[in-house]
């Protein structure tokens, strides 16, 4: 599937000779590797921590190293916005509930649940055997150019397609804003006591 | 440049992370967590692609996915905060009243 898809999109797919193999590792994928294995250990940190505040706190090492990810996609702007709105914003909630909770000292012994815990660990199987396939699957090898996305993620060309009435991105704009006051209303209804 | 399929892999992985940690975790802010992990996720693949493609669409859905997100944990943390008031746990265990 996931071949006719690449070839509907891009045009041929060759067969996939993984890069390590072929070349020596340049600078840019050293640091991808490295802000890779940062992401995914500290994404295993949040899985496996007892203590919920602990969890949060690897949960920010793994939004900040996706962040230095975008910027190695050279998406500057989304970056700055994954810092501010993730790792600012959004943590502070959830360390703000954690606390005010007082959930900050790890669950008693609680009853395993072996059928959930199997059920888990086979469906992780599964994602991780599509993930192993993946590699069977490349895109096409005409990469665009450096010059071509150098400019891709600045804050000029983000405002000019999001605001630019020939593109369709002005009305899911709008449409967030709305979003967002409905969840500020819901969020003020659903923990206030009394209205 | 890193190849595409690098930054696929590494967000299948970190989806994969995110799923098995709303399957096996019981509190519910761990389980909120696990989910912007799989949001994380999808929004690395999204700029990976647009970047393959030299496309801003990319971008413009993970702006779209990130004010989501920011709804989403607004609301989803207020009602952790009313159902901890009500039952003074929030083990999801123990929230069945709306199960059939």
């Amino acid at each position: 599937m996931g071949n006719a898809l690449c070839r509907a999109a891009r045009g041929t797919c060759s067969a996939y000779i993984p890069g390590y193999l072929n070349a020596m590792p340049s600078a840019p994928i050293l640091v991808f590797f490295i802000l890779a294995a940062v992401a995914v250990i500290s994404a295993l940190m949040v899985v496996t921590n007892v203590n919920p505040v602990r969890s949060a706190l690897s949960l920010v090492v793994t939004f900040l190293s996706v962040a230095l990810l975008y910027i190695t996609l050279s998406a500057h702007f989304i970056a700055a916005v994954q810092i501010i709105v993730y790792a600012g914003a959004i943590m502070v909630l959830f360390l703000f509930v954690i606390m005010l909770l007082n959930l900050g000292a790890p669950a008693e012994a609680e009853p395993k649940n072996k059928a959930q815990s199997r059920a888990a660990l086979a469906l992780s199987a599964v994602f991780l055997t599509a993930l192993a396939l993946a590699p069977l699957v490349t895109f096409s090898t005409d990469a665009k150019s450096e010059a071509a996305i150098k400019n891709l993620g600045t804050v000029s060309t983000i405002g000019a397609s999001l605001y630019n009435p020939a593109l369709p991105w002005l009305f899911p704009f709008e449409a967030t804003s709305i979003l967002l006051l409905v969840a500020v209303v819901g969020a003020i209804v659903l923990a206030k006591r009394r209205i | 440049m890193v190849p595409t399929s690098y930054y696929m892999i590494l967000s299948g992985i970190l989806f994969t992370i995110g799923v098995l940690g709303v399957l096996v975790k019981r509190n519910p802010i761990v389980i909120f967590m696990c989910i912007e992990l799989m949001l994380n996720a999808a929004n690395i693949a999204f700029v990976a692609l647009g970047r393959h493609f030299a496309q801003v669409n990319g971008q413009m859905y993970v702006i779209f996915a990130l004010a989501v997100a920011a709804a989403e944990v607004s609301v989803g943390l207020g009602i952790i905060v009313s159902i901890f008031r009500t039952r003074e746990s929030i083990n999801v265990d123990e929230m069945n009243l709306m199960k059939f």
